[in-house]
């Protein structure tokens, strides 16, 4: 599904003393299937801007566009957007409620007033896709890592089987491990599904990793937009803005204030093993 | 006060766990029926902290950290072995009100750890608590208010704090009850990176410039790397301990317990491998530099 955003603009309690433009004259398109990271600090607008695109917010001016059309148009369909556009909050575990990982994976398309059998289609799809097996079907969300049951939250999501996917920091407060393993989870699910993704984070170095594009949003606007390659090399103006690079692309920028011909937009460290292996190697010759 | 016995000339540690052992039961289904069934969250760990040093523990989740955290200001007490805070045991109930006093805590989420609804009547709450005298309370919480760069915020809401300025008023308010040591649970987990810079300056400065003992529970493998020392739970086990060179530079064995590196060192680990001599205990972006630099001046 394709996103437009066309002049949008929020403004939290207008005409009272707490009005806060949340949104300035956002202007945005994402294509069909694009894995978009959405980055920008604490109360730049990364969580406004997510939550006009399945109508929980009304813009206070502007439109967006769900492939091609204005979701606010008709308010009787906004409940087929929510079901289209999936939202995964910020610690999705602590909404789990049932009893079983599958039930609860389970209550969202049981709404919908599917079959059985479509239902547990769904699920078992939803647990296969997050890397969880047979075996955590009947485990309690009481019983399971804080990894796992992260992933059976989003599993709850994706068995609604939307077309746009929004997860709102799904790392944070988890370990190395359970990250990786998110973010894997997530990374499958986006070239299984070819569904269009939106990966909103503070770090850098996992937004590196997978998306195609960066959205950089500061003070209620977009301020750099790029593939990871072009975002990261602007160091200084992701600093300006109160963010940093990946840490190992500080190393080639300080390599090359010292006058050493390196590349100016590494940003892993595979890269950053080449480039260095490259670098020393040519030297010893 | 009851105290451990203290050697002629022996300084009383800040922590000083000895052989501590935690069990907990857990009831699970077994054919349809409930059993108990006992398992160790931490098993025969051994620390020795100083007053003044700045520690980091990490472990993956589940790893039994956050469990050692709670028994250094006895939150929980071992099942086997002994914590002496600043000496005093922490089993001995006469004696938990002085080592929550001495030892503060802070905790992931800072919505979670907030009281009051204005700045200064959270920080007055520990000492009001204490039953300090209402103008010492005033002076504590301004002093208190200045040590973590929040003065000018004592009439303000928590509410409409952003994150770092959050755990900085927590961190405030274990300051006003006079602690020794700060034990900081995960505390820049939901803090963006700003904010995060915010609490790791504030935390080094209490403890360079007051003196005051941080450990520190984290995930974030930079904030480790600026400890004095660190030490690796897994599975219940003290499994490394080290100054933060000797501990990264083993970067398999660190991804073996499902932790990582930091991307320096991990690029120095895999460009070494390859057959580049470059030091193997490079933690941050200058070292990394430097080390190429001189590198290059060699040959």
């Amino acid at each position: 599904m394709s996103i437009k955003i066309n002049h949008l603009t929020h403004i939290y309690g207008e005409n009272t003393t707490f009005e806060k433009k949340a949104l300035d004259d956002i202007n945005l398109e994402i294509n069909d299937g694009e894995f978009i990271g959405l980055i920008g600090h604490t109360g730049s607008g990364k969580s406004t801007l997510t939550q006009h695109l399945n109508a929980l917010l009304v813009p206070t001016s502007g439109e967006v566009l769900l492939n091609g059309e204005n979701i606010y148009a008709d308010k009787s369909k906004l409940k087929s957007i929510r079901q289209r556009v999936g939202l995964v909050f910020q610690y999705p575990e602590h909404q789990l409620f049932e009893m079983t990982l599958y039930k609860d994976v389970a209550y969202g398309p049981g709404n919908l007033g599917l079959s059985e059998e479509e239902i547990d289609k769904r699920v078992r799809s939803a647990f296969e896709t997050v890397g969880l097996g047979e075996d955590m079907f009947d485990k309690s969300p009481f019983e399971v890592s804080g990894g796992q049951k992260r992933r059976a939250a989003i599993a709850g999501v994706l068995a609604m089987e939307p077309e746009v996917l929004i997860l709102d920091e799904p790392t944070a407060g988890l370990d190395p491990k359970g990250r990786d393993e998110i973010l894997e989870a997530i990374k499958i699910m986006h070239d299984k599904r070819k569904i269009t993704v939106i990966l909103v984070s503070h770090s850098m170095e996992d937004v590196a990793k997978l998306v195609d594009r960066i959205v950089v949003l500061s003070k209620g606007k977009i301020a750099l937009t790029g593939t990871p390659r072009e975002v990261f090399a602007q160091v200084d103006k992701l600093e300006s803005i109160g963010l940093a690079a990946p840490q190992i692309s500080y190393v080639f920028s300080g390599l090359r204030e010292k006058g050493y011909d390196l590349p100016g937009d590494i940003y892993t460290v595979d890269e950053a093993t080449e480039a260095l292996y490259k670098f020393l190697k040519q030297v010893k010759q | 006060m009851i105290k451990k016995a203290c050697k002629d000339g022996d300084i009383m540690k800040m922590v000083d766990a000895k052989n501590v052992s935690y069990e907990y039961t857990k009831i699970v289904e077994v054919q349809g029926e409930n059993t108990e069934r006992k398992l160790m969250a931490l098993e025969d760990i051994n620390v020795e902290i100083e007053k003044g040093e700045f520690v980091a523990v990490l472990g993956h989740n589940g790893s039994g950290k956050s469990t050692f955290a709670k028994h250094l200001n006895a939150l929980v007490t071992p099942s086997e072995g002994t914590v002496w805070i600043d000496g005093m045991d922490t089993k001995n109930d006469e004696l938990v009100w002085n080592i929550r006093q001495s030892t503060g805590m802070v905790f992931q989420n800072p919505d979670n750890q907030l009281v009051a609804t204005v700045v200064e009547e959270d920080i007055a709450f520990g000492p009001e608590n204490l039953g300090v005298e209402s103008s010492e309370i005033r002076r504590r919480v301004d002093e208190a208010l200045k040590m973590v760069g929040m003065d000018g915020f004592q009439k303000d809401t928590p509410s409409k704090l952003s994150g770092g300025q959050k755990q900085r008023i927590a961190i405030a308010g274990i300051l006003a009850m006079k602690p020794q040591c700060i034990v900081l649970d995960e505390p820049t987990a939901m803090l963006d990176p700003h904010g995060r810079k915010e609490v790791m300056d504030t935390i080094h400065r209490l403890n360079k410039e007051n003196g005051i003992t941080i450990i520190l529970i984290t995930h974030y493998m930079n904030e480790a790397a600026t400890a004095d020392r660190i030490y690796v739970i897994d599975d219940g086990k003290l499994v490394m301990q080290g100054k933060p060179k000797e501990i990264f530079s083993q970067v398999e064995k660190l991804k073996s317990y499902g932790l990582d590196v930091p991307q320096v060192t991990e690029t120095a680990y895999n460009v070494r491998k390859m057959g580049i001599d470059i030091p193997q205990d490079i933690l941050t972006v200058d070292e990394m530099v430097g080390a190429i630099c001189q590198l290059k001046s060699t040959i």
